[in-house]
């Protein structure tokens, strides 16, 4: 029973570091600023995710199951909301993403007047 | 009695918070969530403001259940795109409608968007929300409001 859960916190915990990984690897490779958020809410939501549910199965039934739980519920309302405060933050200065391939941007973006600082890249 | 709820809510978490249970400290906690309720009271808040939470429970817990799975799917397909040799970015900011009423649930929507990796929420229109796609596909339109209609289902009449 001990070696089943320790194999499975253990898979959880390992998948949750090759996320974070992955995360970091992705936020260098992207070329600009609107594809490197995406890179990094991948850490933010499944290797968060993944790495609480492997220490609560380290941890059992004990009060810092508790404290992991309630950490993980303030990061799962926490992450987004700054995920989502810088990339409203960048269309407010104006920057804009790129529009891929074959794809048409959309008209009356918010914020269509404001003059870019910098250019996002 | 909300006062004595409130107190007795504030020393649950206390104790669980605490995990030392000698009995002078398991007084000191009870102590302060008593002193930290009667000072709220005073401050004549704790009648004022009624938390009212618009969802069904039931609704929400499944709902969760389907974002986790959703949060998976989408975890993989992100990983694929980073480590893609030739990282295929398709980009694309777009209107989504949202139909939820209360503002709760509008907030629920816009976070699982953004918790889901691959869609951003960026702004907020009146009655639609402006999402960046890292990888944008036409299927996306029908997904997100697969997601929205969703949301709205958990939502009670009560705004």
């Amino acid at each position: 029973m001990t070696l089943l859960i320790d194999i499975l916190s253990w898979a959880c915990i390992i998948g949750g570091s090759f996320f974070m990984v992955v995360s970091a690897i992705g936020i260098v490779r992207f070329p600009d600023f609107w594809s490197r958020l995406h890179a990094a809410s991948v850490g933010d939501s499944g290797g968060m995710i993944l790495l609480i549910a492997g220490m609560c199965l380290q941890s059992g039934l004990t009060l810092i199951t508790v404290k992991l739980i309630a950490i993980g519920i303030f990061l799962f309302i926490t992450g987004p909301t700054a995920t989502h405060a810088v990339a409203n933050a960048a269309l407010v200065t104006g920057w804009r993403p790129k529009t891929g391939k074959g794809l048409i941007a959309e008209e009356n973006i918010p914020y269509g007047d404001a003059k870019p600082t910098r250019q996002g890249r | 009695m909300r006062t004595i709820l409130s107190a007795l809510t504030l020393f649950a978490l206390w104790l669980l918070m605490s995990g030392i249970y000698k009995p002078l400290i398991v007084w000191l906690g009870l102590a302060s969530a008593v002193i930290a309720v009667l000072v709220v009271r005073r401050m004549d808040i704790i009648d004022g403001h009624r938390l009212s939470i618009p969802l069904k429970p039931l609704k929400f817990i499944t709902y969760l259940a389907w974002l986790m799975k959703e949060i998976a799917v989408s975890n993989i397909a992100v990983t694929k795109l980073i480590l893609s040799p030739k990282m295929g970015l398709r980009q694309h900011l777009f209107r989504v409608p949202n139909t939820q009423r209360s503002e709760l649930a509008a907030t629920i929507y816009a976070n699982s968007i953004t918790l889901t990796p691959g869609t951003i929420t960026v702004e907020i229109d009146r009655d639609a929300f402006w999402v960046h796609a890292a990888n944008f596909d036409e299927s996306d339109h029908g997904a997100l409001a697969d997601m929205d209609s969703r949301v709205t289902a958990t939502e009670t009449g009560r705004r």
